[in-house]
């Protein structure tokens, strides 16, 4: 298949302020914590079950959850202590109750020794599925998909092109953006392993132009090493929501992923940025997954890019960045477009954390819809959100199944722009909610 | 779990463009501004009257409606563009009590009943317009000059068929664009219509498909009858119209497509009415008449959902 290569500006979406307040701001290591609280399901897909007692002591990199499920990854100690108890805490990505284990820390930090293959760059694609797998690799963008599962396309569905999401178009958030500066190289080296393992006919780092630096930095790289002829980085204009997905790909290839389908319908696989770089970790290091860059941002006194331990909690990473500001009252983990708010400094980070964003805020009242026709003009996936809104608030759950929920990826451009001010996400997700339990039924 | 109630929950997104209601209505009052200023410099302070009864009687209408209707009365805007527009569209001379029974017209009955801002179908101020020009039809047709103008008897608007112009067509044209001519109060002075709409349209508040379709199809239908476009263009109430009644959001179709659609069909109607039918004046009745055909478009034509690439049924061969 011949691939076309568009560089042109989305005509969707929106202009967000980007408030990258930590671009410039080194990755350092966030203080290690006393006690951690791992929830035993950080990902899309199946819960994983404990494989270790309250009382077992317990190494860093040690895995402490598992499943049997294809769709999960395991989970591992973060810190090397005992196992003194659990508690039920909401997964984020799915919004539902989950136990977790809390592990109080020796301080030690002692780690299991590591598995680190002689010849990494040799290994058989099978072993290389399971080395990903076994270190508990999740998409880091956010969505927390089990990135073995999205390198095991099905024989019937070939991948030709691969693309590495480097845009991070959240504002605020710059995790992904230290992680290009920093760790380029590891990062491309990851990168190299999945185009291995997926065999593509191209393979495309996309950027958004804000980030200037990353994208030099990266072609310098790219120029002196043996991915000179594979790797290709493609700037593009930053606009909100570049970096989903579905809209990512439209941009690069004019391709679009057929409803409900995934981007390997289209013959396409798109990583984060971070999770290549914890390809590289896991197979060149043997590291699972027990850390990543957290950008603190917002309203604290001193944003930082930390690299946190998963189960360090959200308060104290706060306070190590000098704690909110006066008047702040509002936490998203995330970003502040489709971050969620919490409403508990003792929630941990967790493998989808990407960014904490401090605020002040105040409630804003909901209007009446004046039929602008905003929502309609930034949508980028083709949707009448206003539509989509009414027929949910109105219980009409089946029209905005017809009027195509499904493809509504909740970036939040219609909520942003909307002059009446509707929470459409919001909404978009009680009806699919609604939807789901319908189909259960 | 301890919620800490120092922390604020609120559904995403957590960003807000700040582009409010009250924002866009207050962009647009701003803009038409200056139709109303050239109103006042035309037609003379004794116009002022007109627009104060009109606005002020929107206004209070609305808030006697809310309060009736056991609803939070917000200052909007839309009200005062709601009795600004009204008065712009009335001759120089109607008595101010027609004038406040119109403007109680627009919001009790056009707007208020049909569950208020962004659920009308017709655009109030035209719905009000129409009404009066049924019930006041002697009043709703009296013509005075502007200031600058000859002494002149009868005072005939461009399209009337009894208009005669002793003066080039150059001179036509002229008096046309500036404003300098009999008709409704802000309906005159293209010139300033368009200062107002080109800043709509600049602050995107207002969709210029709308007014450049509308009044592209009104020159070419014009031009198909074999009449001068530009007189088709520059008289009556067209530009008015185009750019501020039929932009108004409530009332035009939601998606671009719909808004070129909406505009050519305006065209196409407001030409028809002013060939054949027997009023001169076609943009009121032919923008009320396309405000009717709204929820269809809105129906029928919507964006291209991402990755939906037939909407065929899939027959069941599995079954
Ligand atoms: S409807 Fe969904 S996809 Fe479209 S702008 Fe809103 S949140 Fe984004
Ligand atoms: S942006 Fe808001 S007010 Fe405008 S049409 Fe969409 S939902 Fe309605």
């Amino acid at each position: 298949m011949d691939i076309k290569l568009k560089k042109k500006a989305s005509p969707y979406g929106v202009k967000v302020p980007e408030n990258k307040l930590s671009d410039k701001i080194p990755i350092e290591p966030a203080p290690l914590p006393d006690k951690v609280v791992i929830p035993l399901q950080q990902n899309i897909g199946a819960p994983c079950k404990a494989t270790v007692k309250k009382g077992e002591r317990v190494l860093v990199g040690q895995k402490i959850g598992d499943s049997d499920k294809f769709v999960s990854a395991p989970i591992h100690a973060t810190v090397s202590g005992e196992v003194t108890g659990t508690k039920m805490v909401i997964n984020p990505p799915t919004g539902q109750l989950v136990n977790a284990l809390i592990i109080t820390a020796d301080g030690k930090d002692e780690w299991l020794e590591l598995d680190v293959p002689q010849s990494p760059e040799s290994l058989p694609v099978k072993e290389l599925l399971t080395r990903i797998r076994g270190a508990g690799i999740v998409g880091l963008g956010g969505a927390a998909f089990p990135t073995q599962v999205k390198l095991s396309p099905p024989p019937d569905k070939p991948i030709d092109t691969v693309i590495l999401n480097g845009c991070e178009c959240e504002p605020y958030a710059t995790s992904d953006h230290r992680v290009m500066l920093e760790y380029g190289e590891k990062m491309l080296r990851g990168l190299n392993i999945i185009r291995k393992i997926l065999d593509p006919k191209a393979v495309y780092i996309a950027i958004e132009d804000n980030k200037e630096d990353a994208i030099s930095h990266l072609e310098k790289l790219i120029a002196n090493s043996e991915f000179r002829d594979d790797f290709k980085i493609v700037p593009l204009k930053s606009k909100y929501p570049m970096g989903a997905e579905k809209t990512l790909i439209k941009m690069l290839l004019g391709r679009e992923v057929p409803i409900g389908k995934l981007p390997l319908d289209a013959g396409v696989v798109v990583h984060n940025a971070s999770t290549a770089k914890a390809i590289y970790d896991a197979i060149y290091e043997g590291k699972p997954l027990i850390e990543r860059v957290v950008t603190i941002t917002g309203a604290v006194k001193q944003p930082k890019n930390l690299l946190t331990r998963f189960g360090t909690s959200i308060g104290s990473l706060i306070n190590y960045c000098g704690s909110m500001n006066k008047g702040a009252n509002k936490l998203i983990m995330g970003g502040p477009m489709m971050g969620i708010a919490q409403f508990d400094l003792d929630f941990p980070v967790v493998k989808g954390t990407n960014c904490l964003v401090v605020q002040e805020s105040k409630l804003r009242e909901e209007h009446d819809c004046i039929r602008c026709g905003k929502c309609i003009e930034v949508c980028p996936m083709g949707l009448m959100p206003t539509d989509l809104a009414r027929y949910a608030k109105a219980g009409r759950y089946d029209e905005c199944k017809e009027k195509y929920i499904d493809d509504c990826v909740e970036c939040g451009a219609c909520a942003f722009t909307c002059p009446a001010n509707i929470p459409i996400v919001q909404y978009v997700k009680v009806a699919k909610k609604e939807l789901a339990k319908g189909a259960t039924r | 779990m301890t919620p800490d109630n120092r922390l604020l929950i609120s559904p995403g997104p957590h960003l807000w463009k700040g582009l409010s209601v009250n924002k866009i209505m207050y962009q647009v009052v701003i803009a038409l501004m200056f139709p109303t200023g050239a109103a006042i410099y035309f037609f003379g302070p004794k116009v002022i009257p007109i627009m104060g009864v009109s606005v002020g009687v929107s206004i209070l209408t609305e808030y006697l409606c809310k309060k009736l209707r056991g609803r939070a009365f917000i200052m909007d805007g839309s009200a005062v563009i709601t009795g600004l527009l009204l008065a712009l569209v009335l001759p120089p001379s109607i008595p101010l009590w027609m004038v406040a029974i119109g403007a109680v017209f627009a919001i009790a009955i056009v707007k208020e009943a049909f569950g208020g801002l962004g659920h009308n179908i017709f655009n109030p101020a035209l719905g009000a317009r129409a009404f009066m020009s049924v019930s006041f039809s002697a009043e709703m047709t009296t013509w005075t000059p502007t200031r600058f103008m000859p002494d002149a008897v009868t005072c005939a608007t461009p399209l009337n068929e009894s208009f005669v112009w002793q003066g080039s067509q150059a001179s036509l044209y002229h008096a046309l664009f500036m404003g300098n001519t009999a008709g409704s109060l802000g309906e005159t002075s293209v010139l300033f219509i368009l200062i107002g709409g080109i800043l709509l349209i600049g602050l995107r508040t207002i969709n210029w498909r709308i007014p450049v379709t509308y009044i592209g199809m009104v020159a070419l239908m014009a031009l198909a009858f074999g009449q001068d476009p530009l007189l088709y263009i520059l008289s009556g109430g067209l530009m008015l119209g185009a750019f501020f009644m039929a932009t108004d959001y409530v009332t035009s179709p939601l998606t671009n497509q719909g808004k070129i659609i909406f505009g050519i069909a305006l065209g196409l109607v407001t030409v028809l009415i002013r060939h054949f039918g027997s009023m001169p004046e076609g943009v009121c009745f032919s923008i009320l008449l396309m405000n009717a055909f709204v929820p269809l478009i809105d129906r029928f034509i919507r964006p291209k959902p991402y990755g939906v690439v037939k909407v065929v049924k899939k027959v069941s061969s599995e079954g």
